[in-house]
């Protein structure tokens, strides 16, 4: 139980829908950009997405194939574990279910890597039935480098570390490995609603 | 990149506010001592929490300005305007209070002896908090890694540490401080003027052939500038640490 700060009262927006907002985050209409690196800039001719690791075969699809693959274009909440929400953000990207179609694996578990070494581990089950996508349009336009365009990893319902922007791969595993942020204390698993931020939350 | 050691679980505690001292016009140390402080490592950041007396809560994360090996934790804090935590702790926070963190956090942008250097250490704004922590431990382990560290502020009233920041560089010990002011400067002004660009850079930063390590630490558009011009002359992405706070101001 945490004490009361003397002479706090809290500066509260109204929330149309307080149930969406999950608890110690705020809500912001901006989007703002963390990352621990600079920005990649890889060109769409060298780009391509691989799936491979535990997996029968590899595959790949140069940007061309991949933009051209069945898309959705789905309108999601986010969280960050900086503590910032957005609401009814839109992206249209590849869902992660189609990419796992032509793959056959016994894999549970999965790192995506990305342009300039960025790591996050998942499991599969976080990443299938409708709940991820290659992301590569947000708001109807190209997504910015910034943002992690060309692509990125959208997995709405974790901490937004976990949806790793300039992703490249996804690496199949039987188990389960620490990305970067998971290696530098941060939840292995991120859900914002049982507020894992951090290691031991 | 590196493992780091296994960390232990952060738990919330209280911090009795030892003192406030005012950096500028708009930012304000806070001088902690914490229930139980595990140590932190130059760069770190810490979780503030705030309660409401109908339990409300808010938190943001502060980086840590202290250097591992002083007495106390002290975190220095920007007042933004529209804020809902920095107000609270830049002026209404007093000298004997409690306040709820937890910490420390991150363990990427942080900076110890192991990993040498050159070091260049970039700051836009309040992004100089994190490298007065480096500043301090590299002085309190006597480390002669050699620094060169920039600092934009909109006006010379805005630099925050500016005696401690010049006391490092007239140390002769190996830390080259500049100052770019962006928006105004006295008349006899003889540093730098301007934002950081390509051509500060160049008569500033290491060149890239000497494989200096940076930090850099501000609002997320100057880190963006200041990291993609330092890519596009030639310095390896990867000993280039970013660390980025506030709207995107794009």
């Amino acid at each position: 139980m945490s004490p009361v700060s003397r002479g706090f009262l809290g500066r509260r927006r109204p929330v149309a829908d307080p149930s969406r907002v999950p608890p110690g985050q705020y809500l912001t209409s901006d989007f703002p950009v963390l990352s621990a690196g600079p920005t990649p800039h890889t060109p769409l001719d060298e780009w391509s997405f691989t799936i491979h690791g535990e997996v029968d075969h590899a595959v790949s699809w140069p940007w061309e194939e991949f933009v051209d693959l069945p898309s959705e274009t789905v309108t999601v909440d986010i969280h960050c574990v900086t503590k910032w929400s957005k609401l009814d953000t839109t992206w249209k990207g590849v869902s992660v279910d189609t990419l796992l179609q032509e793959v056959d694996t016994s894999a549970e578990y999965l790192t995506a890597w990305s342009d300039g070494g960025y790591t996050t581990n998942l499991a599969l089950e976080d990443v299938t039935d409708g709940k991820a996508w290659i992301a590569y349009e947000y708001g109807g336009d190209a997504l910015e480098p910034e943002h992690g365009g060309p692509a990125r990893l959208l997995v709405p319902h974790l901490y937004f570390w976990k949806s790793a922007k300039w992703v490249r791969g996804l690496t199949l595993t039987a188990n389960d490995e620490p990305g970067f942020w998971e290696n530098y204390g941060y939840h292995n698993h991120g859900d914002p609603w049982l507020e894992q931020r951090y290691q031991g939350d | 990149m590196a493992r780091a050691a296994l960390p232990r679980r952060l738990n919330w505690q209280l911090a009795k506010v030892v003192e406030l001292v005012e950096e500028t016009a708009r930012t304000t140390s806070i001088v902690l001592e914490p229930a139980d402080w595990p140590g932190h490592q130059a760069g770190q950041h810490v979780d503030v929490r705030l309660t409401a007396p109908d339990g409300y809560q808010a938190q943001r994360s502060y980086s840590i300005a202290s250097g591992p090996e002083d007495r106390h934790l002290v975190l220095t804090v920007e007042r933004l305007d529209d804020g809902e935590v920095s107000p609270y702790l830049v002026g209404e926070l007093r000298a004997g209070d409690e306040l709820e963190l937890r910490g420390p956090i991150g363990g990427y942008f942080v900076w110890q002896q192991s990993l040498a250097g050159p070091l260049l250490l970039v700051a836009g704004g309040s992004g100089i908090v994190p490298f007065r922590s480096i500043l301090r431990h590299r002085a309190a382990v006597g480390s002669d890694v050699a620094v060169r560290l920039l600092y934009s502020a909109r006006a010379l009233d805005d630099v925050i540490y500016r005696e401690e920041l010049d006391a490092f560089g007239a140390a002769g010990d190996g830390v080259d401080i500049s100052l770019t002011l962006t928006r105004e400067w006295p008349e006899d002004w003889s540093g730098h003027r301007g934002r950081i660009d390509g051509e500060l850079l160049e008569k500033v930063a290491w060149p890239a052939g000497d494989l200096p390590l940076t930090y850099i630490c501000g609002p997320s558009g100057f880190v963006e500038s200041a990291a993609g011009t330092l890519v596009s002359s030639g310095h390896d992405p990867s000993r280039i640490r970013t660390e980025r706070f506030g709207p995107t101001g794009q």
